[in-house]
C-alpha cells in the first residue's frame, strides 16, 4: 500500500494544490482519480462528513480540507521546500490571505458568474477588492512566498489559472494588467515555472468545462 | 501604548476565544470594546477588508480572524500549548474548528434568525451537525487529547452561549437525551477553570439576544 495517497479530480483546484505541495517537497504519492457522480467507497470512508476531494491519506490516516492538508504536509515533511514562513506574524498573514481567496474571492466569483443585477455588481466589486489586496501584498516580491513558491502561491493558483479560465468561459475580464500590474506579473511568473506547468491542468482543458457548467446553470435558471 | 491590544466585543464568543488564548498564556493585554454600529477608525484601519472583530494588535501589527489570532498567540507566547504538537493531531484540531465555523455556525444562525421554512429546514440540518459532533465526542473528553484546546475553543459558542440563546428564543435544540456525548463535552468545557472564570455575564447576553429576537419579530410582524 502506498504510504501517501491523494484523492482528487483532474480539473480540481483544491486537490491540485495538495499535489503541488507534495511535488515541491519531493514526496512520492499515489493519485486516485475520483468520479464526482460515482464516489468511491474509500473516499466516503475517508471523508464521511464532506464526501469530497481532496483527501490525503498518510500511513492509513486521512486528512481532509485542502488548507489543512497543506499545513499537514508542511509540518510533516519539514526539511525540504518550507511552504509557510517561520515568523508567526508572516504565518498569520499567509493564513489570512489563503482564507481571503478560499472564502471571499470564491464567493464573489460565484456572484459574478451566477448573480443577477445588484448581486452580480456586488460580486464584481468584491472580486476586485480581493485582487487589489493581493496585488498590494505582493509588493516587490517575485512570489507571495518571497524568492520561492510558498503556501499563498499554491492557494492563489486558483486565481492564476482557474479564475483565468472562468473569465474566458463567461466572457468577463476583471483581472487586467492595467488594474493589477503586480498580480498579473506574478501570474506570468508563476504559471511559467516548470513545476507548475508540469502539475497543473492546461488552461485549454478548463475553459470548455467551465463553459459547459455555466451554460447548463444558465439554461436551468431560465427554464 | 500597550504592546498587546485586543479590539473586541465583550459579549462576543469570537472575542472570548482570543481572550482565553491570551489568558492561558498569561499575556497582559488592553481590551478595547468596539461599537459595531459605529465602527472605530482603528478597527477599520486594522481590518479594512472585513471590518470585523476580533483584531489583535501586537507591537502595532494587526492580526485578524479569531482562530488565526489564536494560532498566532500559540506560536508567539510561551506557556501551555493550545494546538497539539503532533501534525496529525493538529490537522484534526483544525478540521473540527473549521467544521464548526463554516458548517455549524451559519446553520445555527438560520435556526435562530431564519424565517418559516428556512428556519425549520435549518433545525433539521443543525440536528444532523450536532449528531456528527456527538459521534465524534463519544469516549472523548475534548476534541483532541485530555485538555482544552484549539477545536474546543472554536466551538465555544455552543457551550455557554447556546443555552442562553435557546432560552431567549424559546427554541431548544440541544438536549442531553438527544446528544449525550456532546452535552458531556459541554459540561467538561464549561467547568474548566480557565473558561469558568472568564465568561461574560449571563444576564447581559440574555438581554442582548432577547432584544435581537424582539427586533426580528417586530420586523416581520404584520403591520
Amino acid at each position: 500500500m502506498a504510504e501517501v495517497k491523494v484523492y482528487g479530480i483532474f480539473a480540481g483546484p483544491f486537490n491540485r494544490r495538495v499535489e503541488l505541495a507534495l511535488k515541491l517537497k519531493g514526496v512520492e504519492y499515489e493519485y486516485i482519480e475520483e468520479d464526482r457522480s460515482n464516489k468511491s467507497a474509500e473516499l466516503v470512508k475517508y471523508n464521511p462528513i464532506y464526501k469530497q476531494v481532496p483527501v490525503l491519506v498518510h500511513n492509513g490516516k486521512p486528512i481532509c480540507e485542502s488548507l489543512i492538508i497543506l499545513e499537514y504536509i508542511d509540518e510533516t515533511w519539514q526539511a525540504i521546500a518550507p511552504l509557510l514562513p517561520k515568523d508567526p506574524y508572516q504565518r498569520a498573514m499567509a493564513h489570512f490571505l489563503a482564507r481571503l481567496i478560499d472564502e471571499k474571492f470564491v464567493m464573489a466569483k460565484y456572484k459574478v458568474c451566477y448573480g443577477k443585477g445588484e448581486e452580480k455588481e456586488k460580486g464584481r466589486g468584491e472580486t476586485c477588492e480581493v485582487l487589489k489586496y493581493l496585488d498590494n501584498e505582493l509588493q516587490d516580491k517575485i512570489f507571495f512566498g518571497g524568492d520561492n513558491i510558498g503556501f499563498v502561491d499554491i492557494v492563489a493558483s486558483y486565481v492564476a489559472l482557474w479564475f483565468g479560465a472562468i473569465q474566458e468561459a463567461i466572457g468577463v475580464e476583471l483581472l487586467t494588467k492595467q488594474k493589477f500590474p503586480k498580480l498579473s506579473k506574478w501570474i506570468d511568473e508563476f504559471l511559467s515555472c516548470r513545476i507548475i506547468m508540469e502539475n497543473l491542468p492546461p488552461r485549454e482543458t478548463l475553459v470548455p468545462l467551465y463553459k459547459a457548467q455555466f451554460e447548463a446553470a444558465t439554461q436551468k435558471a431560465s427554464s | 501604548m500597550a504592546e498587546v491590544k485586543l479590539l473586541g466585543v465583550s459579549l462576543s464568543p469570537f472575542s472570548r476565544r482570543v481572550e482565553w488564548a491570551l489568558k492561558i498564556k498569561g499575556v497582559e493585554y488592553e481590551f478595547v470594546e468596539q461599537d459595531l454600529q459605529n465602527k472605530s477608525s482603528l478597527l477599520l484601519e486594522s481590518n479594512p477588508i472585513h471590518k470585523k472583530i476580533p483584531v489583535l494588535i501586537h507591537n502595532g501589527k494587526p492580526i485578524c480572524e479569531s482562530m488565526i489570532i489564536v494560532e498566532y498567540i500559540d506560536e508567539t507566547f510561551e506557556g501551555p500549548s493550545i494546538l497539539p504538537k503532533d501534525p496529525y493531531d493538529r490537522a484534526i484540531a483544525r478540521f473540527w474548528a473549521k467544521f464548526f465555523d463554516e458548517k455549524c455556525l451559519p446553520v445555527l444562525g438560520k435556526t435562530w434568525f431564519g424565517q418559516g421554512e428556512e428556519s425549520e429546514k435549518a433545525k433539521e440540518e443543525a440536528s444532523e451537525l450536532i449528531k456528527i459532533l456527538d459521534n465524534e465526542l463519544k469516549d472523548k473528553k475534548f476534541f483532541v487529547g485530555d485538555k482544552i484546546g484549539f477545536a474546543d475553543m472554536a466551538a465555544n459558542l455552543v457551550t455557554y452561549w447556546l443555552g442562553i440563546i435557546e432560552e431567549a428564543s424559546g427554541n431548544v435544540l440541544v438536549t442531553s437525551e438527544k446528544f449525550p456525548n456532546f452535552c458531556a463535552w459541554k459540561d467538561n468545557y464549561s467547568n474548566c477553570s480557565q473558561v469558568k472564570e472568564h465568561l461574560p455575564p449571563r444576564d447581559a447576553i440574555l438581554a442582548h439576544f432577547k432584544a435581537r429576537f424582539q427586533a426580528a419579530a417586530d420586523a416581520t410582524a404584520p403591520k
